[in-house]
């Protein structure tokens, strides 16, 4: 199981925080793959994944990045802090 | 604490007074607070989402890396979340060093990875509605430099 995290506008457009995953997806991008498909909600919000940035286990990563092991993946915009 | 994380209003006086007297030995404080810009009186509020446990990991990542990169004698970061109103603080930053380029440059460090490597977005709710801010190119591209 891997805690599927969403932020910002991805947080709206998918309408949740947060839902939990049982998925054999070997990267991010399988994962992405997989969760297009769950509803047209996830489909639209990935639509453009170069708007999409990804952290696994709270680490800034890149979408081929191994999702072995990893308990926390989270899908946002490009960060605005400052 | 050298890295906050709040939804509560700062002190910036009272933060900056308790840096310096923590950064014994340097010559040179440097500080940067960030505000809510009101937009000509058009934006009336503006909401800062971000993730808890990677925000704070993220901030003290950076924090680190300049204290090593610039030889600082300490730096702080605070940034807030939650709703702001125009003209408010957002976040400050800190550096104390031996000499004033260093705490300068640290600073600027601090300022070009928090702004797009740093868990945060901002909302702002204006004349024109509700909408997400955007992040700049030129913010990617701050980094380059480093």
């Amino acid at each position: 199981m891997i805690d599927v995290l969403y932020f910002a506008w991805l947080r709206e457009r998918i309408g949740a925080p947060k839902e939990r995953i049982e998925t054999d997806a070997a990267t991010v991008a399988d994962l992405v793959e997989e969760l297009k498909a769950r509803s047209e909600a996830h489909a639209l919000a990935f639509s453009d994944i170069s708007a999409v940035r990804v952290a696994v286990d709270q680490d800034l990563t890149e979408f081929t990045a191994s999702l072995t092991g990893v308990r926390e993946v989270a899908f946002f915009p490009p960060m605005t802090g400052g | 604490m050298s890295v906050r994380v709040q939804a509560e209003p700062f002190d910036m006086g009272a933060e900056v007074e308790a840096f310096t007297a923590s950064a014994a030995g340097a010559g040179a404080v440097v500080t940067f607070s960030g505000l809510v810009r009101d937009e000509g009186g058009t934006l009336s509020s503006m909401e800062i989402e971000h993730y808890p446990g990677m925000t704070e990991r993220a901030l003290q990542k950076i924090h680190d890396e300049a204290v090593a990169r610039f030889s600082l004698d300490g730096a702080m970061i605070i940034h807030r979340y939650g709703a702001l109103r125009p003209n408010e603080q957002i976040m400050m930053v800190a550096t104390a060093a031996r000499h004033r380029a260093d705490a300068f440059a640290g600073a600027e460090f601090l300022m070009d990875y928090l702004k797009s490597r740093a868990p945060f977005w901002k909302k702002e709710t204006g004349a024109d509605g509700t909408s997400w801010v955007a992040a700049k190119d030129e913010d990617e591209a701050a980094l380059d430099r480093w």
